[in-house]
């Protein structure tokens, strides 16, 4: 059975069909392919992909799941395109912002200059959770603290592309990203007739040869590791992906320690060798059991020491998630501002912040049309999404508020565009957001897209994999026109 | 190379040759038994014992029969040994070092678990069993090819080839072991044709019947079997050759002496032997000294190279 368009459903803004269920201009071969391909094919083709994601073992795991650590890694197989006229600003907007953010978070570490002119309120601050005092003073190469930076992108109902939020602590998606064009290319062959995306296998590269610039001695060939908590962790895939993609080791707390000459070296079959330059995927608090957690055993006692020392480059910096926080979040357009003396090109979600009095009691009032996120939790643990929610969940989140007002941001929702999604044998939509990657050395630069995460749920506006969440391949391709 | 890794890539070659092993062990026994009148038999005990398993057995199941060995041997993930725990094993091993193998050995290893996993009740019907057995073989085999043809000859590939040959010496000297101290005496001549199918049955058990017969060149006898599965230099399941391969990856290891020296005493043994004239008594105590000298390779391997068990805790705590 050919494909029909005519019923397809859209909620609020689809980025494939205009309202009307014509598609769209950069849409058209690709609905022309789909009808081609035709409804009994469409569905073993998903299936193919299933298939090859199983047999390549592509999977993510997730927590509390007894024996069955990892999960096949739920994929989409219409890919979602981004015209490059319209790639190209958003481009431009997250360079400025990442270039802004880590010249905040070096602010924050040395002379609070921004604190000191009232750009950015002292009480925020000093409640940051992911402020690291142990990091005062402290002059990373380059002075650059968020190496790698996955801002979080969505379209909403009027077409326009807002930042959701940024995060600087240790953002995962990328090899997914990667390994969702290797299965496009096997399953929609005859769709690259149509277009010419951007590639976006060179990330590894990059992010080595941004490593690399790294290291704290000019004299050797850097050694570069990537450190991970090891095969238990939700994104331990990816670790491993990107250190054989980058051909470095990947090590685990246990394989490196500090001598008492402040240097990192690692356990080898030819004894200890020095390590120069750690991407690092554990977070701050478990990474140094001498200064954060003690109880940590995925950690290396004596990191920080080494750190300090300037004997080894850690990235992202400890500390850098100060600047990924829903409240900082908010003043992002002020801290473009404040630094660059720019209009931010990409504009935020507007946001309520309930540490003023003002903001706290629109959201106390207008709780049933606002999402509230607790500034600190990533996942989308622990959202009250307004609009769904019950009267017992909107009291209880009233009262986690009003006790911790700093903790919370609220915002309207946010249309959030679909994309036409596979569902048995036809297409629905289904909403989605955009991580694309950023990555901070000698330059900025910037995945081609990134990864498209899906709500696979009809109606769930929840894109994460721990609830439900699949992804899709996204194409920047160039369509001449404008 | 990280010594953690090391160790990783050593069991994760051991486990896929232990599964390989027994496969072919189940595989040939199905068919040995076929041929053999009931009385004389041998049954399936003699399975449990080649793998060392008999406390494991005994205090899982309660009796010997096809149907209890060939679950508890194939799809018992309560028994560390069985086909589908050591499939488990080296993938859990092969995730640990996927970011410095080759993506198709990963892929590889994976399909063959998931396969093995998928079929197993397939497998463990009397129709099934061949085909599932097979597919076992088969994925060794490609497991191995792949490594063959597209893994660097680095260290990752030495530990890998050790820990594979290693394993396979350890399972040879245990088939013989089993098999022939179940054989019949030779001195029963009533009993000659089907001693000769038990033999038969040991070279098949290791894909040795036809290798046998070009290099030997005579009938199928005990001494002559024995010489070759031991002895022999160009037969790459024999003792004598998995031994030189391990010590061919072992010279491209740094600080390599003390593993050298535990793995040239072991060859000398091998070598030095008498094995045709060894009386069914006198194997078995030789056979035991090779394993042991297998066992101290290990240790001294370990010792070089893997991590050191209290270096791990000081940095746990």
């Amino acid at each position: 059975m050919a494909i029909d368009f005519t019923t397809y459903q859209i909620p609020t803004y689809d980025e494939a069909l205009s309202r009307t269920n014509r598609a769209r201009s950069h849409a058209v071969p690709l609905l022309r392919v789909l009808r081609e391909i035709g409804e009994e094919d469409l569905a073993s083709r998903q299936a193919a992909a299933e298939m090859a994601i199983k047999g390549m073992g592509i999977t993510f795991t997730v927590y509390s799941e007894g024996a069955a650590i990892d999960r096949a890694w739920p994929f989409d197989i219409i890919p979602r395109i981004i015209p490059k006229q319209e790639w190209d600003g958003i481009r431009a907007g997250l360079r400025q912002r990442v270039k802004a953010l880590n010249l905040f978070i070096d602010d924050l570490y040395h002379k609070q200059q921004i604190v000191e002119d009232g750009v950015f309120p002292r009480e925020v601050l000093a409640k940051s959770k992911n402020f690291r005092p142990q990091c005062v003073g402290i002059d990373p190469p380059l002075g650059i603290w968020a190496h790698i930076c996955g801002s979080d992108l969505v379209r909403d109902s009027d077409g326009g592309v807002y930042v959701l939020e940024d995060n600087l602590r240790v953002p995962s998606g990328v090899s997914y990203m990667l390994e969702n064009r290797l299965i496009t290319k096997r399953v929609l062959p005859e769709l690259f007739d149509e277009y010419a995306p951007l590639p976006v296998d060179d990330y590894p590269s990059q992010l080595f040869d941004t490593l690399s610039d790294l290291c704290p001695s000019r004299d050797r060939q850097p050694e570069v590791v990537v450190l991970t908590p090891g095969i238990y962790n939700s994104a331990y895939f990816e670790h491993a992906y990107l250190a054989q993609q980058m051909g470095c080791e990947l090590v685990e707390g246990s394989d490196l320690f500090v001598d008492r000459d402040d240097v990192v070296y690692m356990r080898t079959i030819n004894g200890p060798q020095r390590v120069d330059v750690i991407y690092r995927r554990i977070d701050d608090e478990f990474m140094d059991p001498e200064v954060f957690n003690r109880e940590s055993i995925l950690g290396v006692p004596g990191l920080m020491r080494a750190w300090k020392a300037g004997n080894v480059a850690l990235a992202n910096a400890p500390g850098a998630g100060v600047a990924d926080d829903k409240v900082v979040y908010a003043f992002v357009p002020d801290i473009i501002k404040y630094y660059l003396n720019e209009k931010p090109l990409l504009p935020n979600v507007p946001t309520y912040r309930c540490m003023y009095a003002e903001e706290l009691e629109y959201v106390l009032g207008h709780l049933h049309q606002l999402v509230v996120k607790p500034a600190n939790e990533s996942g989308g643990y622990g959202m009250l999404m307004g609009p769904s929610s019950s009267k017992a969940e909107r009291e209880k989140f009233a009262r986690l508020i009003s006790e911790d007002p700093r903790n919370y941001i609220a915002q309207p929702m946010v249309g959030i565009s679909t994309v036409p999604t596979v569902v048995g044998k036809h297409l629905e939509a289904r909403h989605v957001d955009l991580r694309p990657f950023i990555l901070s050395g000698s330059k900025i630069q910037v995945t081609a897209g990134g990864l498209t995460r899906v709500a696979l749920r009809k109606g769930s506006l929840v894109v994460n994999s721990s609830q439900g969440g699949g992804s899709k391949d996204t194409w920047i391709v160039d369509t001449g026109g404008s | 190379m990280l010594s953690r890794v090391a160790e990783n890539l050593y069991w994760m070659a051991r486990y896929v040759e232990r599964a390989e092993n027994t496969a072919r062990l189940i595989s040939v026994n199905s068919s040995l038994l076929l041929d053999l009148p009931r009385g004389i038999a041998p049954g399936w005990s003699p399975l449990i014992s080649i793998m060392g398993l008999n406390s494991e057995f005994d205090s899982r199941v309660k009796e010997p029969g096809e149907r209890q060995v060939v679950r508890f041997l194939v799809g018992d993930r309560g028994n560390s040994g069985s086909i589908i725990s050591s499939l488990h094993h080296a993938r859990e091993n092969c995730r640990t070092v996927r970011d410095i193998l080759p993506r198709e050995i990963w892929e590889n290893l994976n399909e063959l678990y998931l396969y093995a996993q998928e079929s197993v009740n397939v497998g463990l019907t009397k129709q099934g069993r061949f085909d599932y057995l097979q597919q076992i073989i088969r994925g060794s085999a490609t497991f191995i090819g792949i490594i063959a043809s597209v893994q660097s000859r680095d260290e990752a590939f030495d530990f890998l080839r050790i820990g594979r040959n290693l394993e396979r010496a350890d399972m040879t000297t245990r088939i013989i072991d089993v098999r022939s101290a179940d054989l019949l005496p030779d001195d029963v001549a009533d009993l000659r044709p089907f001693d000769t199918i038990q033999w038969v049955s040991v070279l098949n058990s290791l894909s040795g019947y036809q290798m046998y017969r070009r290099h030997m060149q005579m009938q199928v006898r005990r001494a002559a079997v024995l010489k070759f599965l031991l002895q022999d230099n160009r037969f790459p399941r024999a003792v004598r050759h998995c031994l030189d391969a391990v010590e061919a990856c072992l010279v491209n290891l740094q600080n390599n002496e003390p593993v050298v020296k535990q793995l040239r005493l072991l060859v000398k043994k091998v070598e030095r032997a008498k094995v045709g004239q060894l009386e069914q008594t006198a194997l078995h105590d030789y056979i035991d000294e090779l394993q042991l000298s297998i066992t101290k390779v290990h240790a001294a391997l370990a010792e070089s190279y893997f991590p050191k068990p209290q270096l791990q805790r000081q940095s746990a705590g």
